[in-house]
């Protein structure tokens, strides 16, 4: 059993992610798809951890996670908030803080 | 050294000579119109008592041995190797100028008093008029360059006062600026010179430099000479520095008598005779010396032929007679004497020369053409009289003052030998002609012929307080002369100044001199009979005239090459700068300043606002470091 | 009494009046005026009494106090004076008084759609600059001083910017940044000094006395002096770093106009004295070459820049310019004279241009306009006026008898046997100095009058005369006489303005004839800077021996 698989799996979830937060016009889909880059990030920090043998990868994860929650209420508020007002959810639709 | 016996008696407050003017300008000008009604007579009693001291002074001068007097007031400047004490220096020479200064000085006072009766600035003349004594007192009795220095820029200032007095005419306001300037050009050789001195002897003292200076190397000594030359013509108006001179007429008529004809513009003869030691060393810059006068008495000459203005043919009389003096100063120790004897001689009749045309205007309203003059000599008696005698002492009629001392500067060029005496001698007897000619001509348009006054004036003669005056001066014109070369010789008082007068083998014998220098003369004052006296004097001047007497007209194009060579080019350096200022330095920094804020306002176009493209560029950013990190690693 | 902290006095005193005068209610906002005057003249007696504390033949530095500030970094309160800086103190303490009477009946600028500002913060700005401007001369620790340098900059970029004229807002900012482009270099080569003081010490260090002691290697020399040249070059200014302080000069409000030009731009010459030339002394003989050349130019340059204004108080920045020149010249000729007039020259220039500013601000104000174009003729209704004027223009062209005189022929006079042609060239300024002097006097007090202040009155009122008939129908006014027009009622000198010029007149007149005192305060200090330059503080050995030199 090699941890090339999970770190190839942890990979692509990344590049998905980030493709998708390059892409995508809803923001719920851009949130979510930084939500699955961090999970990739996790992914990648348990399967050291467990390579190696220590518990500080996984530790780190936690704290991923925690962190995670914080900003998805905080992002989530935003994004309503934002809905509210414009009437959309676009992020093409929010570039008033420009030059 | 005898300078530096102690001093006692009325020497030690010599010093009050000058103070006694400086404080009656001072009050005048603080005291304000509080001091209207009594400040003349203030003025003038500074100025008759400091003549009362100089000349207590001077007899306690000649009764001390080696008749010289030094004295430290208090230290002026003293740092590094610079020690520069205020003190005045009392010898015989500037003795003489003392009493020439605060006697004169004085009678102008009394005389201003009859001619500025009637002007409400009459308070701030009288305050310029002791400053201009106390500046000149300083100049003449200060013991070091640097005392001479400052006097030196006071006359000029209180000239400048003086001249730009009537200073709501342009004409006068420009004049007044214009002789500052020309002077400070002079003065930057006079402070140059003085530097020099320093930086190669260590002091600006009389005593110090003439010490040492037979030490300096020649080149050094000539430069100082020179230098010290372009500071004398500034003052005394001589060439090239000779334009202000006749503007200056612009001031009343007692300034022209005082400042432009019988004191400050002998300033520049002042500087040379003291500086003698100098010269002695320098024959190069006494012979620069020698060409400057000789080449200015006959500009002086030439030009005063052509004027009308009686007061402009005056001034250019002065500028004439001080190249005279120049000239003799600059033959070296046979002429200082006759040089300094020549300066008191012309500062008695040129001031009674300057008082008579101004009583003349006092009577004509202010004119000063002497086309519109005429017949005058039966409604101003004293006037004439006084002016007839200055006149004839001018042109050196024999046995008034000018024939003596004139007489004696053209001996001395003569002896001098040689083509360069002949020439001298050739300029200075030819220069008499032409005085003759132009004063005669002046005599002749003002005093006698037909009347030609602008109609509604009537002439009258001038109340006392300046007849007075006039009258003193004309004894003077007539009997200084034979006073100071034969009664009381001023060469032997000055032989302390300036050594023993060294007997001259005599080129011409100066009996023949006399008679020759007579006979020109004589032929002056008939051509100017010839061609003034005999027929009707138009009362505008002819326009069709030769070209010569165009170009003396014009002042010989002084004022024509001062525009063309340092006006213009001046104005146009000055356009230049000022938009070299403002749109290159300050161009570049605005530039600088507009680059900046453009080149950000641009940069700012890069903040879209969409978050996408943010985040684009944080992922090629995160790209490229770890694309570093790898590259870093794997090498 | 020496044990007297002065200087600190001198620091705390006016920032506290700013405080107390920042702080005045409205309805007491009357009481400011008095109050800045009060604390200035409290600040003149102090450094009167500094000045008799101060032993001109003992330490150089007098009057210490050193608190340790930042002791991680050696930085201390270090305050200490020299002959030179106590004579700028006495500057600051005269020119202050001086600026608060001339302002007293200074009018803030209208503000489009707001009301004009209050004249309270106007006051305490002055104090807190006169605060500073202590603290800049007195610090003794270079690090302190860099803190002033740059600290000085905000009273007056509010001096400028909220009190000066129509274009104040452009001048303010270009003096700030200007400024503090200079001070930001500097500050890299404050910072440079205590990197090379640490290695060479084994400890950082900011105390000047110490960083005088240090051996720096001519390279590094040359960039920390360039770094603190520049800087200096910008607050003097030299050409070609010259062109914000006529726009300053000229927007400011006559107040800051005088201490932008008496008293902080002399920090700039100060600096070079004090730290310039004994920190960096291989530097400054080899960069003095370039440094000369740029003063010559700045004297001809300046000046004949100056003749060409048609503005009056840009006129007199201008010829500030050229002064500083004059001054520089004086600094890196390294003879003891020059630089002592050099010092006399900050001295006497503060006082001279300080009144010629004062009195044009006097013109201005009875014309409304800073155009010499405008006037004309002014002699005759202002007598006193044109006299205090025509004596500030004499000051400034250096005539005998008044203060720069002294100053200029000592710099001139102790530059010449070491750079003779810079010299030459330097006093053909005297005579473009006595062009601007003289083209600017006659234009506004010669002649006949003309420009705004001879118009008649903006309203012509016509008075109703009994006698004459009703002045109504075109016809009858062509017939009868022209009247003469009425024009303005131009004042002489008030009581208040005679008060102000008063004090710089006597001085003017009295450092003219006898500047003895003064010269002796500075005279130690310079010869201390000039030996630490390497140069031989004893003054002109002449060329030719004198008496004993001839034994051989």
């Amino acid at each position: 059993m090699t941890i090339t698989n999970y770190l190839v799996l942890a990979a692509i979830l990344f590049t998905i992610g980030a493709v998708g937060v390059l892409v995508r016009r809803n923001a719920i889909v851009v949130f979510m798809c930084i939500e699955l880059m961090l999970n990739s990030v996790n992914l990648t920090l348990i399967t050291f951890a467990r390579a190696s043998g220590t518990v500080d990868g996984q530790v780190i994860a936690l704290f991923v996670m925690v962190v995670a929650a914080a900003e998805v209420v905080v992002g989530l508020a935003i994004i309503m908030s934002i809905y509210r007002t414009r009437r959309s959810a676009s992020v093409d639709d929010v570039n008033l803080l420009k030059y | 050294m005898p300078a530096s016996l102690p001093v006692d008696g009325l020497l030690s407050v010599a010093w009050l000579v000058i103070v006694l003017p400086l404080a009656g300008a001072a009050v005048l000008l603080l005291g304000g119109r509080r001091t209207d009604r009594w400040g003349h007579l203030l003025a003038t009693g500074t100025v008759v008592a400091a003549f009362v001291l100089a000349v207590a002074c001077t007899l306690q001068l000649s009764d001390r041995p080696g008749h010289a007097a030094s004295v430290d007031l208090f230290t002026f400047i003293r740092t590094g190797g610079l020690d520069v004490s205020a003190g005045l220096l009392i010898d015989p020479l500037s003795a003489v100028f003392m009493l020439l200064i605060t006697g004169v000085g004085a009678l102008i006072h009394v005389y201003s008093i009859g001619y500025m009766a009637h002007d409400p600035g009459r308070r701030r003349f009288f305050a310029y008029l002791n400053l201009f004594v106390a500046a000149m007192l300083l100049l003449v009795l200060g013991n070091s360059y640097v005392a001479l220095y400052v006097g030196w820029e006071g006359v000029g200032l209180a000239s400048y006062l003086l001249i730009a007095f009537w200073y709501t005419r342009p004409a006068a306001a420009t004049a007044a600026k214009k002789a500052f300037l020309m002077n400070r050009v002079g003065d930057v050789g006079l402070a140059l010179a003085i530097f020099l001195m320093f930086a190669q002897l260590g002091t600006t003292s009389y005593a110090g430099v003439f010490g040492e200076v037979g030490l300096l190397a020649g080149g050094t000594v000539t430069a100082i000479g020179l230098l010290l030359l372009l500071g004398a013509c500034g003052k005394s108006g001589q060439f090239p520095l000779q334009a202000w001179l006749p503007d200056a007429m612009e001031g009343p008529t007692p300034v022209s008598a005082l400042i432009h004809a019988a004191t400050m513009v002998t300033a520049g003869v002042y500087l040379i005779a003291r500086s003698a030691p100098v010269y002695d060393e320098t024959p190069t810059a006494r012979t620069v010396v020698l060409a400057v006068g000789a080449v200015t008495l006959l500009i002086g000459a030439v030009v005063g032929c052509a004027y009308d203005d009686i007061k402009k043919v005056l001034a250019y009389s002065t500028v004439s007679q001080i190249g005279y003096m120049f000239l003799a100063v600059g033959l070296g120790p046979v002429g200082y004497a006759a040089g300094i004897a020549h300066l008191l001689t012309h500062g008695f009749f040129k001031a009674g020369l300057f008082l008579g045309a101004g009583s003349v205007m006092h009577a004509m309203d202010d004119q000063v053409d002497m086309r519109r003059f005429g017949g005058l000599a039966k409604r101003l008696p004293v006037t004439f009289v006084t002016f007839g005698l200055g006149y004839l002492a001018l042109i050196g009629f024999p046995f008034l003052s000018g024939y003596w001392t004139k007489d004696a500067i053209i001996e001395a060029a003569l002896d001098r030998g040689g083509w360069s005496g002949w020439v001298l001698g050739g300029v200075a007897v030819l220069g008499a002609g032409l005085t003759a000619f132009y004063m005669t001509r002046l005599m002749l348009m003002t005093f006698f012929g037909k009347a030609r006054w602008t109609p509604g004036v009537s002439p009258h003669e001038s109340p006392p307080t300046m007849t007075a005056p006039m009258v003193v001066l004309a004894v003077g014109s007539v009997a200084a002369g034979f006073l100071l070369v034969q009664v009381f010789p001023l060469a032997e008082w000055l032989e302390p100044v300036f050594g023993e007068p060294a007997e001259a083998a005599h080129v011409v014998a100066p009996a023949v001199v006399g008679v020759v220098v007579t006979a020109v003369m004589a032929v002056g004052v008939l051509a100017a009979w010839l061609f003034v006296g005999r027929r009707e004097v138009p009362t505008t001047a002819p326009a069709r005239v030769s070209p010569v007497v165009t170009a003396a007209r014009r002042a010989l194009y002084a004022d024509t090459v001062n525009e063309a060579l340092v006006m213009r080019p001046g104005i146009w350096l000055t356009r230049a700068l000022v938009w070299l200022d403002n749109r290159g330095v300050d161009g570049v920094v605005n530039g600088a300043a507009a680059a900046l804020g453009g080149s950000s306002s641009r940069l700012g176009r890069a903040q879209t606002g969409f978050v996408r493209s943010y985040a684009l560029g944080m992922l090629g950013g995160a790209v490229l470091v770890a694309g570093a990190l790898v590259a870093v690693t794997t090498a | 009494m020496a044990d007297f902290p002065f200087l600190l006095a001198m620091i705390v005193v006016p920032a506290l009046g700013a405080a107390v005068v920042a702080a005045l209610p409205t309805a007491r906002a009357a009481l400011a005026r008095p109050l800045a005057l009060a604390v200035s003249l409290l600040v003149l007696l102090l450094a009167v009494l500094a000045t008799v504390a101060f032993d001109t033949g003992g330490d150089r530095f007098q009057l210490t106090t050193s608190v340790a500030w930042i002791p991680d970094f050696g930085v201390d309160f270090a305050l200490g004076v020299d002959g030179i800086a106590l004579s700028m103190l006495l500057l600051i303490g005269v020119l202050v008084p001086v600026v608060v009477g001339a302002s007293w009946h200074e009018t803030p600028p209208p503000r489009p759609g707001r009301g004009p500002r209050s004249m309270t913060a106007f006051w305490a700005w002055l104090l807190l600059l006169e605060s500073l401007m202590v603290g800049v001369f007195a610090a003794t620790d270079v690090f302190l001083f860099y803190v002033f340098f740059e600290a000085m900059l905000v009273p007056m970029y509010f001096l400028i910017g909220s009190f000066g004229g129509p274009n104040r807002q452009y001048a303010a900012v270009k003096f700030f940044l200007y400024s503090l482009l200079g001070g930001l270099v500097m500050l890299a080569s404050v910072i440079g000094l205590y990197v090379v003081s640490n290695s060479s010490l084994g400890e950082g260090t900011f105390a000047f006395d110490a960083l005088r002691q240090l051996e720096i290697d001519p390279n590094v020399q040359k960039l920390l002096f360039l770094g603190f040249f520049v800087a200096f070059a910008i607050k003097a200014p030299l050409v070609p770093f010259h062109t914000w302080l006529p726009d300053s000069g000229a927007e400011a409000p006559i107040g800051a106009s005088v201490l932008l030009v008496g008293v902080l731009d002399k920090v700039g010459t100060f600096g070079f004295l004090r730290y310039c030339l004994p920190l960096f002394p291989d530097a400054s003989r080899d960069l003095a070459p370039w440094v000369l050349a740029l003063a010559v130019v700045g004297v001809l340059y300046a000046a004949l820049v100056a003749v060409g204004q048609d503005d009056m108080k840009r006129l007199v920045s201008y010829t500030s310019v050229a002064h500083f020149g004059f001054i520089a010249l004086g600094i890196f000729a390294f003879t003891t004279e020059a630089a002592t007039g050099a010092v006399l020259y900050m001295v006497n220039h503060g006082i001279a241009t300080g009144l010629l500013f004062v009195v044009v601000g006097m013109v201005i104000a009875r014309s409304g306009s800073r155009r010499i174009s405008d006037h004309g003729g002014l002699a005759t209704r202002v007598p006193l006026l044109a006299g205090v004027f025509l004596l500030a223009g004499l000051a400034s062209l250096a005539l005998p008898g008044t203060n720069s005189f002294v100053s200029e022929f000592l710099v001139l006079i102790g530059s010449f046997p070491e750079r003779p042609v810079h010299t030459v060239l330097a006093t053909v300024g005297i005579v473009l100095a006595a062009l601007y002097v003289l083209l600017m006097y006659q234009r506004v007090m010669h002649g006949p009058a003309r420009g705004v202040l001879a118009e008649p009155e903006p309203e012509p009122d016509p008075v109703p005369d009994h006698a004459g008939p009703p002045d109504g129908g075109g016809a009858t006014a062509v017939l009868t006489a022209p009247t003469p027009p009425r024009t303005r009622a131009v004042p002489d000198l008030s009581r208040r303005e005679i008060a102000v010029v008063s004090p710089l007149v006597a001085l003017v007149l009295l450092l003219g004839v006898y500047p003895q005192p003064l010269i002796d305060l500075v005279t130690p200090a310079v010869e201390a800077t000039i030996s630490d330059v390497g140069a031989d503080p004893g003054g002109n050995t002449p060329q030719v021996g004198g008496t004993e030199g001839g034994t051989d």
